[in-house]
């Protein structure tokens, strides 16, 4: 098992590699550059902040620079933020929307499996369409409908949640946030429990064990329930990564100074660095997380083994 | 069966199913009784409701399903038994074993775990108790190597094996009455030997009664007391096991006493051309292996075989599962591959890729086991069956190629009105004609058929044997007939290959094989197919 972890580890280093140089490439080949939307900027001064950031040298040579500062960790000055290293703006604004998008996801896979399994149990009654109705509702109303929807009720009228901010991480400021994310996911995992437990309960196992007079909590939540699970196992991985690495629309709704905005604004910008650092983070978080689903998948399945 | 006192009792069931299409009657008000210690076979073709009938009284039903009447076990009707009073007869006095031996364990916990779940359960044992227990029944049912085995899971056992920790489980609780629905349809023959075996003497030992639901007669006689035999969720007939073999009652008992497919097949001329030899064919898989994860394992599963089958031959191929029959099947349509020489109608094709294989596939054609799985669902039968005409002969059209589906599938005893419909529609036999009338469109010259008759019923099964045999003749076609069944093998080959573990342990004609195999193997093989002394003693 550790070999095969170990083994995983060194496949993501060309993975990585792929990645970066696509998406250094590909961003010089849009139009423009970090300083040319600057108004006022005269020709002197940006021909000086470009030699200054080495953006005149010829391009394989930025490449390898960058290939060789990302090497020492080190991602290189925002171009727009000039105040910060990318590094900074990743250390204050990456914790923030981790512990968010953390949050949402350990809600959402509890809520969400908890009324998938109650779903499955009362499949074709009212108990199974509340639950898809409540599903279907939270995966297309969009969060950008929700948020405000929460500020507006629990904030303004309720006066219970502050309406924005962060409060340096008070617990009431989160509540907004999380919840706007938790929701279309929680529908998400409702719906694959709800699939994947219903053919979990009409497998043979589960017969075998109703004939054996095991009760219905074992018959449920030990045998039926683990074999559920592996779908929405598989469904972490990508979600993981899409959630950790922080929501542009929330965190711009609640004023959350997470790095969720960072990859938008930064592309607008041409922000060089601060476009490479965020595609650099989202691809270890994606790498990290599918590989611990694999690890979770032979936890749960005995069947799945690496070595 | 007299003297016995009677423990289960069911009078009036009756089971319906809610479907899409209305309610559906699957046990028509039935009565059946069971008699302490006593072996009572239920039997019947697929459909007939003998598997609804002990489910309903193990309240195993699907959730669309209800039963009524009264199922009386010892003075108490189970069909209305409290939720937590059921779960004290279940897996207790009364248990059950199933069909599918592969997928009835829970493949996510140990054997250990879900053998001592039910006996914690029911005797209320601590862990440590429970584990002797449970090694016993390991003990007792003859798994070698228990404590080892406690803690395998399911995957790493074979399908023998996991009927054998089935019946463990079962016999936890020194159960009353053992259920046993079709415990070896699934296992090969020699394994189905051994599993009755150690159920007869089980029975002996633990005195429980034995209720066996099958569709094989020949088990009902070699281990029941008494038979009901059940058509259409009715019972049509029942009596002692001797009584009913020797004097059938009703027509339906007497045509699956007569369902055994019979005749044999006359060797080809001996000057027949050859038209399908294989030359030490081999074929390997790789197993593993990849990058930093070291040499991949080879297994040989068809080890340097050498075939010739001429025209209007029939070869049968038996074996085990495991055996490699399939995969030789395969090679030699180059569906695989291989190394070693084929040739067909005189022309090497080893190496034809898949470009120059294309013209010849019309001529080689392949039929396979399962009528449910190998025909598309999205696609009318007209169109399943005319689908290779539309690549070999391009040219007809739509209206040349209806008529030709037309004819193919009156050939197979189709009637051709049906053609728009779906597979769905048919039932299994119905599907394996549609599926043989695929090949026979394209008027091969060789047909792969691999298991064609082991998913059927067995008077489904004479039939479309009967229809092979009646095609083989009309169309001067080659056989290479794959099956584990010997005694459909026995009407429809003249020759046979006896494989293992990839190897030919014997080969000859079939009337020699069937009558003087040489090879042990063959002759375990033929005892445990053929043999028909009884399991146990008459009680």
């Amino acid at each position: 098992m550790l070999l095969y972890v170990f083994r995983r580890l060194l496949t993501a280093i060309p993975t990585l590699f792929v990645i970066v140089t696509l998406a250094f490439f590909l961003i010089r080949v849009a139009p423009g550059g970090p300083f040319n939307q600057e108004r006022g900027l005269s020709p002197e001064i940006k021909a000086n902040l470009e030699a200054q950031f080495g953006l005149n040298d010829p391009l394989w040579v930025q490449y390898l620079h960058y290939l060789k500062n990302l090497a020492h960790g080190d991602f290189g000055p925002s171009y727009n933020l000039p105040d910060f290293t990318v590094g900074e703006l990743f250390a204050k604004g990456l914790p923030i929307s981790v512990q968010l998008g953390a949050s949402a996801l350990v809600l959402a896979l509890l809520l969400g499996s908890l009324l998938g399994t109650v779903a499955a149990l009362n499949q074709n009654k009212a108990g199974d369409y509340s639950v898809i109705a409540l599903a279907t509702a939270g995966s297309t109303i969009p969060t950008f409908v929700i948020a405000p929807i929460i500020q507006l009720v629990f904030g303004l009228t309720w006066r219970l949640l502050p309406i924005g901010g962060w409060g340096d991480g008070a617990f009431v400021n989160k509540i907004g946030p999380v919840l706007t994310l938790a929701l279309p996911q929680i529908a998400i995992v409702a719906r694959l429990m709800r699939g994947s437990m219903i053919e979990s309960l009409h497998s043979h196992h589960i017969r075998t064990a109703r004939a054996l007079g095991l009760s219905d909590w074992s018959v449920v939540v030990k045998h039926a329930l683990r074999g559920a699970v592996l779908p929405i196992v598989s469904f972490t991985g990508p979600a993981a990564a899409a959630l950790l690495t922080g929501s542009i629309i929330v965190e711009t709704i609640f004023a959350i100074p997470g790095v969720g905005r960072y990859f938008v604004d930064a592309a607008l910008n041409r922000d060089y660095t601060l476009v490479m650092g965020t595609v650099v983070v989202i691809a270890i978080f994606t790498i990290v997380f599918n590989l611990i689903v694999d690890i979770m998948y032979a936890v749960v399945d005995p069947r799945v083994r690496y070595d | 069966m007299t003297g016995r006192e009677t423990i289960l009792d069911v009078r009036g069931l009756r089971v319906r199913f809610r479907t899409l299409d209305g309610t559906v009657e699957a046990v028509k008000g039935i009565d059946i009784h069971v008699g302490a210690g006593e072996t009572v076979a239920v039997v019947g073709e697929s459909g007939s409701g003998k598997s609804q009938t002990m489910m309903a009284a193990m309240r195993l039903l699907a959730s669309n399903g209800e039963a009524s009447g009264t199922v009386d076990y010892r003075g108490r009707n189970l069909l209305e038994l409290g939720k937590s009073d059921l779960n004290k007869v279940r897996g207790s006095k009364i248990s059950m074993i199933f069909q599918e031996p592969m997928t009835s364990l829970d493949p996510l916990y140990t054997i250990g775990n879900q053998l001592i779940e039910p006996i914690r359960r029911h005797r209320g044992l601590g862990a440590a108790e429970a584990r002797k227990e449970a090694l016993k029944l390991l003990r007792l049912v003859r798994i070698p190597d228990p404590e080892r085995r406690m803690k395998s899971y399911p995957y790493e056992m074979s399908g023998g094996q996991r009927q054998r920790v089935m019946i463990a489980m079962a016999l936890a609780n020194d159960p009353d009455i053992l259920i046993a629905d079709e415990p070896t349809t699934a296992l090969d023959v020699t394994i189905q030997g051994e599993i009755l075996t150690l159920l007869a003497e089980l029975q002996q030992k633990l005195g429980m009664a034995i209720v066996f639901i099958t569709h094989d007669l020949g088990i009902v006689r070699r281990f029941a007391d008494r038979v009901y035999v059940m058509r259409s969720g009715e019972v049509v007939e029942e009596g002692e096991t001797e009584a009913l073999f020797s004097a059938p009652q009703h027509d339906y008992t007497k045509m699956l006493l007569a369902a055994e497919p019979t005749g044999s097949k006359d060797p080809p001329p001996p000057n027949a051309p050859v038209l399908l030899e294989g030359r030490n064919v081999e074929v390997t898989f790789r197993i593993g292996g990849g990058f930093l994860a070291g040499e991949p394992m080879l297994l040989r599963a068809v080890d340097r075989i050498s075939v010739r089958l001429k025209r209007r031959q029939t070869i049968g191929i038996v074996g085990e599962s495991g055996s490699g029959k399939s995969t030789l099947g395969r090679a030699l349509l180059r569906l695989l591959p291989s190394d070693g020489v084929i040739r067909f109608d005189d022309k090497d094709i080893s190496h034809a890729d898949r470009q120059a294989m294309r013209p010849l596939r019309r001529e080689l054609q392949l039929v396979f086991q399962d009528p449910f799985g190998s025909l598309s669902p999205r696609m009318t039968v007209g169109q399943v069956v005319t689908e290779g005409l539309l690549v070999h002969e391009p040219e007809l059209s739509g209206r040349q190629r209806d008529q030709r589906a037309v004819e193919a599938l009156r050939e197979v005893g189709i009637d051709p009105n049906a053609r728009n419909r779906y597979p769905h529609e048919f039932s299994g036999g119905q599907r394996q004609r549609i599926a043989i009338a695929r090949a026979m469109i394209l008027k091969p010259k060789v047909v792969v058929l691999d298991e064609p008759t082991s998913a059927l019923d067995r008077s489904v099964q004479k039939q479309i044997v009967d229809l092979l045999r009646q095609l083989q003749a009309e169309h001067d076609l080659s056989y290479l007939f794959i099956s584990h069944d010997l005694s459909v093998v026995r009407a429809m080959a003249d020759y046979i290959i006896v494989m293992r573990q990839g190897k030919i342990v014997e080969e000859g004609p079939t009337e020699a094989i069937f009558d003087h195999p040489q090879d042990t193997y063959t002759q375990t093989l033929m005892a445990a197919a053929i043999d028909s002394t009884r399991f146990r003693a008459s009680a």
